[in-house]
């Protein structure tokens, strides 16, 4: 139950500088209103009524949901939904799906990741609707074109609407309360051992660099990369954020490691352990995220 | 038949080749990296290592590092790696009669790679460089069953087997290994993550921790397998005359592989999995230096180093900032030298 979330860094390399997907918000077309609002169409999925028997294959749709007030028309979310703790958890797998264990929920809309993409012809012989929720967003209009279109899909347009609405706020207030530098603090973000980490272009750095932070490694097409050890030494980052914490990686294991103490992160204290699901997805929590980091940035002398 | 071997004898002229060829490829690990740095101070620095010797290399702290604690021992793991990989193919290569044995085509390091997979999986909460002692034996393991398996399957082939048919059952051990592997990945999706960099083989994040694991292992290994290298001579003209000259043919063909095996094994637990390099670098010697085990097996040792080492150089500075797993770089290198191989098997000398 531990590394889905990071599933993505590891299948190919390849995978991840294609993941590079944004949403597309164009094809948006929801009737305001509940279950009134049916039939609705998001791309190429229309709802003929309004879903009460959701399957969620993806641990950040599942946060959406719940988020949103759809939580209740969830019957099943896949074995890595570990949040919100009310979710339904079940060993469904959002990476290599048993179809015949969907089904015996009989659900009236499935919502899968983008790279597991390819089970849609599939699930559409079986006249489940099923919704794509794009990988690997690159801003948080992709991650609210998201939100808005889990919203009109599950007759939750106003909430989605004021879900947005709320994000938008606490991030901006957030940016806001972050002190103003002549020099970004520049950081790593760490997502496991190996040195994987994410680059400029990832989500999380492109909200890092709205509070002053900026990243050592700018690989433009890429989102994460595996970093040579040695350019990180080179760069000697001001903070080191760790997203591996759930992996027995902390604070104090990385400061052992061999010659690490040459870091002036290491050596100022400056490694920030991070929530690794709060960071690897990209729900509402993000904001949660966000006001740990804003914490951290204001405290940095 | 193939032609009985001339039995000679180790030139010196090579022995100082493969020496040279180990300090030359690790120097060139040292100096060279993703990170600029003056030779000099690099040298000097490493000179600070000697008891007495205290100069000024002009080097800051973190350049000190990347030297001592970043470079040095992942150029010290390389060589240790490169030996045990090389030696090993040498040692299959002769324990089989064959040229194409090697530890990746045999499915060893499948059935090591399986081993540590399964400790990695089945491990519940523990931290992977907290058990030092479980993985190689996992590994050693995983590598011995793999060997046995393919070695009985490729026996089924019957007396007029061709080389193919060994390495047709490695081939076939590895994907049955590599399936039970995928199943273990998909029961315990979390650690996919650590098993997939582990399995295209990494030098990066090499630690002296790593080095004090695969130490004594590589000294044991080679001193069995050069032990051996007189009966690998004679092995390779056939069990029945091994036999006539008083030599137990099957005792020395189980201590080689056993010893070949565990050498594999050690390396792959520290390393992941790195192909092709037991059988570029023996076949190199064999075809430089001569056909005799007696030369072929301690120069794949010296070669081995130097190789695997300059392999890693192009790993870690080919697409700077990125590392790139190192089986990717052997495995670019090795497959179209075992075509080759493949096609002069036949003027191969074994």
């Amino acid at each position: 139950m531990r590394r889905r979330t990071l599933l993505a860094a590891a299948l190919t390399v390849g995978f991840l500088i294609t993941g590079c997907t944004s949403t597309t918000d164009e094809a948006t077309s929801p009737t305001p209103g509940t279950q009134e609002g049916f039939p609705v169409t998001v791309g190429d999925l229309t709802l003929e009524a309004q879903p009460t028997r959701i399957v969620s294959l993806s641990p950040t749709v599942t946060e959406m949901l719940f988020a949103i007030g759809a939580g209740e028309q969830v019957v099943a979310v896949d074995e890595q939904s570990n949040y919100p703790p009310e979710a339904p958890v079940t060993d469904l797998s959002g990476f290599n799906l048993n179809v015949d264990a969907l089904v015996t929920y009989d659900p009236d809309l499935v919502v899968i990741s983008s790279f597991a993409g390819d089970l849609v012809p599939q699930l559409e012989t079986l006249d489940i609707p099923v919704y794509v929720a794009p990988d690997n967003p690159t801003s948080m209009d992709d991650v609210y074109a998201q939100i808005t279109e889990l919203g009109a899909l599950t007759g939750r347009v106003e909430e989605a609407e004021a879900l947005v609405a709320q994000m938008e706020s606490e991030l901006t207030a957030l940016f806001d309360r972050a002190p103003k530098r002549e020099e970004p603090l520049t950081y790593f973000i760490e997502i496991d051992e190996s040195l994987w980490t994410y680059t400029a272009d990832s989500l999380i750095s492109v909200l890092f660099a709205e509070v002053g932070l900026e990243n050592i490694v700018d690989e433009p097409g890429s989102i994460s990369v595996q970093l040579s050890a040695e350019v990180l030494f080179e760069a000697d980052p001001d903070i080191i954020f760790l997203i591996d914490t759930r992996y027995g990686v902390d604070a104090e294991s990385v400061a052992a490691r061999d010659g690490w103490d040459a870091l002036q992160a290491v050596r100022n204290g400056q490694i920030i352990e991070l929530d690794t699901d709060m960071a690897s997805r990209w729900g509402p929590r993000l904001v949660d995220l966000m006001a740990d980091v804003v914490d951290v940035v204001s405290q940095v002398a | 038949m193939e032609p009985v071997p001339r039995p000679t004898r180790l030139r010196p002229w090579w022995l100082l080749a493969g020496v040279v060829a180990v300090v030359g490829s690790a120097a060139a690990g040292l100096v060279l990296g993703p990170v600029s740095l003056p030779p000099a101070g690099v040298a000097i620095e490493l000179l600070n290592l000697l008891p007495g010797v205290e100069l000024e290399s002009g080097l800051n702290p973190r350049e000190s590092a990347i030297v001592l604690r970043i470079r040095l021992p992942r150029v010290v793991l390389g060589l240790l790696v490169g030996a045990m990989l090389a030696l090993a193919g040498g040692a299959y290569q002769g324990a089989f009669r064959n040229p194409l044995a090697e530890p990746y085509l045999l499915g060893v390091a499948a059935g090591a790679g399986l081993g540590v997979t399964a400790v990695v999986a089945l491990r519940g909460d523990e931290h992977l460089g907290s058990m030092p002692v479980t993985v190689p034996l996992a590994a050693f393991a995983g590598a011995l069953g793999a060997v046995a398996l393919t070695y009985l399957l490729g026996v089924a082939g019957g007396r007029d087997r061709s080389p193919a048919t060994l390495i047709l059952a490695g081939v076939a051990v590895s994907a049955f290994l590599a399936a039970v592997q995928t199943y273990l990945l998909q029961r315990h999706i979390d650690v996919i993550q650590e098993v997939y960099s582990w399995l295209l083989g990494r030098l990066s994040g090499a630690t002296w921790h790593d080095v004090r694991l695969l130490l004594p292992y590589s000294v044991v290994v080679t001193v069995m397998v050069l032990l051996l290298r007189r009966e690998l001579d004679v092995l390779s003209v056939g069990d029945e005359e091994a036999a006539g000259l008083g030599l137990h043919p099957q005792r020395s063909r189980l201590l080689l592989l056993a010893a070949a095996s565990l050498g594999t094994a050690a390396a792959v637990s520290v390393s992941g999995l790195i192909g092709f390099v037991g059988i570029i670098v023996p076949h190199l010697v064999r075809m430089l230096a001569g056909p005799s085990y007696r030369v072929i097996l301690p120069l794949s040792v010296l070669f081995g180093a130097a190789f695997l080492t300059l392999a890693d150089l192009a790993a870690r500075t080919m697409d700077i900032p990125r590392e790139v797993p190192i089986g990717v770089v052997t495995a670019f290198l090795g497959a179209p030298f075992f075509i080759l191989v493949l096609r002069t098997t036949r003027r191969v000398a074994l």
